[in-house]
């Protein structure tokens, strides 16, 4: 049964500064609380904002390393789930009712990865 | 485990989305129909049903907010539907009234979490009832709560469909004459049946662990199922420590599963693995699991939660010379204790001989000598031959290399034993 990661990217400029409203979060550890039943939650955390973060980068034999936030990417990621399922379209199926719990302002996207195994 | 990335699945096919919201969803369904039927063949046929409704209305609809509760009212309703039609279910009737009235369920009111649990469980005590063959459990338990076909089983397990279908038509049959009652057992008889579940996991995952690398994926990744249904059983009960202790257990094992096989295929041994290839991720699942038996026992450990505690030795290890062999020792002292067997004794031995030399461990070994369990296990010889040889007494250990190589059925097994007699010299 393949592992996959769900690479959560958000729109930092169309969160709430406050972070998320109890009511989501509420929601949010229901669907976490189902998806860890389901044997299917091996891994998943919230990052902190991107202002707190920094990018080490590597180009042309060049290292550089730039303090957030990272203003010139429009969706940045904010989180990430470790999911073993039997296939992609079930990884599909979590990650559709991940983004249904945000509220609608929210402009949340799950990019939904195989992780490679062996 | 090698496998082949499956395609990413077309997103605006619906027939596919609903097959798969129905598969994640069917176990969940199937047992709280099973509890107004009081039959899993019937509540199964019903859950399909409810399957057949969705793939006629969701596409037209659209699909529903909770697809889950969606399925489970309409396999619910035709179950009532099917018990008030009936004239032989006027029994049961009466059964269902009560039930219903006890437990109000509308499609736009979800229904409680507990009471879910509560169903699903009584499946899983359902599938893995003693009554059953173990096989017949096995296949029962990965059709109505792992999801698979019975097509999957029967490849899995190298075993011809209609093989498996008799299994499960007959087991389901079984059920039905023998009167099981779908229900969580309690009191004395609770801690039997528990073992029997456990025991079905177990079994269905050292199926998967037994598959060579030329096997069919679906036999390696039993696995991977059988760790799915030991994490969903430890959500369901949280409070016995052996349920933990199961998934501890495979959720350590899973974690090696890249190391120990080969580029060819051939098995390496955990002394010889490459670490570095171990998954931290199942690691540290498997420390936090071990944790849990240990918050929740009340006695002292049982097999599974000692056998986890041995792994999780091996695994807090970053190379085989730091293995606290003392330990290992220790454990596998108490798990002789708590379920006698030769085959415990013999690791004993072994990790008698790391942590205190030879001698000792040849004593334990020598002891062993007469079982029959052991009679032809090519491991006993092979392991006398290693504790001889360090002791210096080669011709002894050149004879039992030898014995060991006329035992082993891996050409490979056999190839190293020869290999280790002719050191002896």
């Amino acid at each position: 049964m393949p592992r996959y990661m769900s690479l959560v990217r958000i729109d930092e400029t169309t969160a709430p500064q406050e972070g998320p409203s109890p009511e989501l979060m509420e929601r949010m550890g229901e669907l976490i609380e189902e998806v860890t039943k389901a044997g299917v939650m091996l891994d998943t955390a919230g990052l902190t904002p991107t202002a707190q973060g920094t990018r080490v980068r590597w180009e042309g034999g060049e290292l550089s390393v730039t303090d957030g936030p990272f203003t010139e990417s429009k969706e940045v990621i904010g989180g990430y789930a470790i999911m073993q399922c039997k296939d992609m379209a079930e990884a599909i199926e979590w990650a559709k009712r991940f983004v249904k719990v945000h509220e609608e302002f929210w402009t949340v996207t799950c990019e939904v990865r195989e992780i490679v195994q062996g | 485990m090698e496998h082949q990335p499956t395609p990413s699945p077309a997103a605006g096919d619906p027939s596919r989305v609903i097959e798969t919201v129905f598969r994640m969803e069917s176990p969940r369904v199937i047992a709280g129909v099973a509890r107004i039927v009081r039959d899993v063949a019937i509540a199964e046929e019903l859950a399909q049903d409810a399957l057949v409704a969705a793939l006629e209305q969701w596409p037209r609809d659209g699909v529903p907010d909770n697809p889950g509760a969606w399925l489970t009212a309409t396999a619910k309703h035709r179950a009532i539907d099917l018990v008030r039609r009936r004239e032989r279910y006027a029994r049961k009737l009466a059964e269902v009234g009560r039930d219903l009235e006890a437990t109000p369920y509308h499609v736009d009111e979800p229904a409680d979490p507990d009471d879910i649990d509560d169903d699903l469980l009584r499946l899983v005590f359902t599938a893995c009832h003693p009554v059953l063959s173990a096989e017949s459990r096995i296949a029962l338990t990965l059709r109505l709560l792992g999801g698979l076909t019975t097509a999957e089983i029967a490849r899995a397990f190298l075993v011809a469909e209609t093989t498996v279908a008799q299994r499960i038509v007959r087991a389901k049959r079984t059920l039905a004459a023998k009167g099981v009652a779908f229900e969580v057992p309690y009191g004395p008889e609770r801690d039997a049946r528990l073992g029997s579940v456990l025991e079905v996991i177990y079994l269905i995952f050292n199926e998967g662990y037994a598959a060579t690398a030329g096997d069919d994926l679906l036999r390696p990744a039993l696995c991977e199922d059988a760790l799915r249904l030991a994490r969903v059983l430890a959500e369901l009960m949280p409070k016995e420590p052996e349920v933990h202790g199961l998934a501890s257990l495979l959720e350590f094992q899973a974690s090696r599963s890249a190391a120990r096989t080969g580029p060819n295929g051939e098995p390496v041994l955990l002394g010889d693995q490459n670490r570095t290839r171990w998954n931290r991720l199942l690691i540290a699942r498997g420390v936090t699991a071990l944790g849990r038996a240990d918050a929740v026992a009340t006695g002292a450990p049982g097999p599974y939660a000692l056998q986890a505690a041995i792994a999780a030795c091996h695994a807090h290890a970053h190379r085989y010379e730091d293995t606290d062999w003392a330990r290992i020792a220790t454990l596998y002292g108490l798990l002789a204790a708590r379920s006698p067997s030769p085959v415990v004794e013999l690791n004993r031995a072994v990790a008698v001989s790391m942590a205190e030399g030879p001698g000792p461990a040849l004593e334990i070994v020598d002891r062993l000598a007469g079982e029959p369990a052991l009679r032809g296990y090519h491991l006993l010889p092979s392991v006398r031959g290693d504790l001889l040889a360090r002791l210096g007494r080669t011709a002894e250990a050149r004879a039992e290399f030898e014995r060991a190589a006329s035992l082993a059925r891996n050409e490979r097994e056999r190839e190293l034993l020869r290999a280790r007699a002719q050191d002896c010299r």
